[in-house]
């Protein structure tokens, strides 16, 4: 597959704006403002186009919600936050490609309605603000933003919002809260933001990768765009691998890649040629699969099949050396230190759930303890505001059901076999 | 309290958002570059120009992880230490920050030239483990590269 997101990083100055056009940078927005908005939102919602930020909802159908509801103004907020441990997926498109995400959002911006856009990025990013900064600037200067874009009546103006670390704030409605000045704690939903977001006027909320796909949809029509990956999930995808993999990195393939080949193949197989142990398919919050779970595509609906989630397209690889209660515990301590506080369930579970798993891993875990992990986990499960407690709680199920034997040892030798 | 030229940094932030509670945070990060880290006067100072209250300045700043509410060392580590991370041994170098630099977590050398923060994922899963010091990434880190890159703050 020729690549679109990643297309021409290796050239050094690939953030350039000149660069950019070069390759046919810029063109889509031209031929954007030639259509009408309502036809732009038709050809995302005929290309197929799932949000890439997790979630997978259908980004056309946001875009119609948002753009049928009358209020004014109305936002488009770009979700840089990716906070989700093991991904890095967008880093390549923002210090690298820039002018990509640029371009995706003023074809986005105008065909919501949108006047005014921010980029919400990660605040360890810091090489990635400079270099949006410097591409906006660019942008502005050559006119593809402003308040009269290419001289065609179209204004668009666009902020990049740094974030302070929190990893709630990559829930849409908490960023929406951070952007407007607050602490990042989810709102309830329904009103859902495309009809009152940020600053209670319709917004759009889309993921770095989802509107840098804009542009190629606009260019290539989405007949042939949906040709691309599978067909209830289509478009590329950036997927990253870390762990114990010989060539951990980000790697766009079409959506859908097998899971095995994107570690054999592409990541060049497990360090070492040891034996792989388990896989964390999308994040550290999507349930985790056992080696014999691999042969299976990674898009939206085939791993929600295998058991586990896409995610953000993060996988983790673990091989034989390494403790599962040990990778639990960690992942919990993670989910108690972001829990936003809002709700019970999870600001006491994610807690709780940490100090049994400590008490295991440290060989002081007594009998009923995986019991009562189980349940405080069910007890979270499906009764928190946002999907940060759903994450927490499916990470330990999936642990419990894949290695509980490794569980069961801890407790009664009070040590760990793997790791001493 | 602020320069000159930070004042008008914060005017200009004010103007790219509807509301002057939306310059909130990016206020905080002026403020903290300001002083190096956020005092109760440097909070005071910010609730005055954005005009809201102190209590909820305090509020939003503790909320946030990158904003340091203590101060810090002259130089910030921020190292990872979550999965990706640890299965490659992050957890070996933060035993070896306190043994060697006797640098805890949350804390600071005791000539105050580096804090040690631990962190959930900076995104360089791909060279883990990895780490931020001040706003410089390094990933592949073992314990000699460690000592090789502080040597060069010093
Ligand atoms: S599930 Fe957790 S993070 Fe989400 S709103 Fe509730 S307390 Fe906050
Ligand atoms: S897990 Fe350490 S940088 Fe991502």
């Amino acid at each position: 597959m020729e690549k679109v997101l990643l297309k021409n990083i290796e050239n050094p100055n690939s953030h350039e704006i000149n660069e950019y056009e070069k390759i046919g940078g810029y063109r889509s927005i031209r031929k954007a403002l030639e259509m009408q908005p309502k036809k732009i939102i038709e050809e995302v919602k005929k290309s197929g186009l799932k949000g890439r930020g997790g979630a997978g909802f259908p980004t056309g159908m946001k875009w119609a919600f948002a753009s049928a509801d009358p209020k004014f103004p109305k936002y488009l907020l770009c979700n840089a936050d990716e906070g989700e441990p093991g991904t890095f997926k967008d880093r390549p498109i923002l210090e690298k490609n820039p002018h990509l995400l640029i371009e995706g959002m003023v074809i986005s911006g105008y065909a919501l309605g949108a006047q005014y856009g921010y980029i919400y990025l990660r605040g360890e990013y810091p090489d990635a603000k400079d270099i949006l900064n410097r591409a906006i600037k660019q942008a502005y200067n050559k006119n593809y933003l402003g308040d009269n874009i290419l001289g065609r009546g179209i204004k668009f103006h666009l902020v990049v919002h740094q974030g302070a670390g929190a990893y709630i704030c990559g829930e849409e409605t908490a960023l929406i809260e951070s952007l407007e000045g607050k602490r990042g704690q989810p709102r309830i939903k329904p009103p859902f933001p495309v009809n009152v977001g940020a600053w209670a006027m319709p917004t759009i909320v889309n993921n770095v990768e989802t509107l840098s796909n804009i542009p190629f949809i606009i260019e290539v029509g989405s007949d042939a765009y949906s040709k691309i990956g599978s067909p209830e999930c289509p478009g590329p995808k950036i997927y990253c691998i870390s762990g114990h993999v010989e060539r951990p990195g980000v790697y766009e393939l079409p959506m859908g890649t097998r899971l095995r080949d994107l570690i054999y193949t592409h990541a060049g197989g497990i360090k070492g040629g040891r034996k792989l142990k388990a896989v964390i398919p999308g994040g550290i919050s999507t349930p985790v699969l056992p080696p014999d779970a691999i042969d299976c595509a990674m898009d939206f609906v085939a791993m929600s099949k295998a058991g586990s989630m896409l995610g953000s397209g993060a996988v983790i690889v673990m091989d034989e050396s390494v403790c599962m209660v040990k990778v639990c515990y960690r992942a919990l301590k993670f989910f108690e230190h972001e829990s936003c506080g809002k709700c019970t369930p999870c600001r006491d579970g994610t807690g709780w759930l940490r100090k049994i798993l400590g008490r295991i891993e440290q060989g002081e875990g007594v009998d009923g303890d995986i019991e009562l992990l189980l349940d405080v986990s069910n007890n979270i499960l499906g009764k928190t505001f946002c999907p940060l407690g759903d994450g927490a709680a499916s990470v330990v199920i999936s642990m419990v059901k894949h290695f509980r034997s490794e569980f069961e040892e801890h407790i009664k030798n009070a040590k760990c076999k793997i790791q001493n | 309290m602020f320069s000159e030229s930070a004042i008008k940094e914060l005017d200009e932030i004010r103007a790219r958002y509807p509301t002057s509670r939306a310059a909130l945070l990016p206020a905080l990060y002026v403020a903290q570059r300001e002083s190096g880290w956020l005092s109760p006067d440097a909070m005071e100072y910010v609730a005055q120009v954005l005009n809201m209250p102190k209590a909820v300045v305090r509020g939003v700043a503790s909320f946030y992880a990158m904003y340091k509410c203590r101060p810090m060392g002259r130089h910030l580590i921020q190292l990872c230490t979550n999965v990706s991370c640890m299965i490659l041994g992050a957890e070996r170098l933060v035993d070896f920050l306190k043994n060697k630099y006797g640098l805890e977590e949350g804390g600071t050398t005791s000539d105050g030239m580096f804090s040690l923060v631990i962190m959930e994922c900076i995104g360089g899963c791909d060279v883990a483990p990895s780490m931020l010091v001040d706003s410089d990434y390094y990933g592949n880190l073992s314990e000699e590269r460690i000592v090789e890159i502080l040597e060069r703050y010093k």
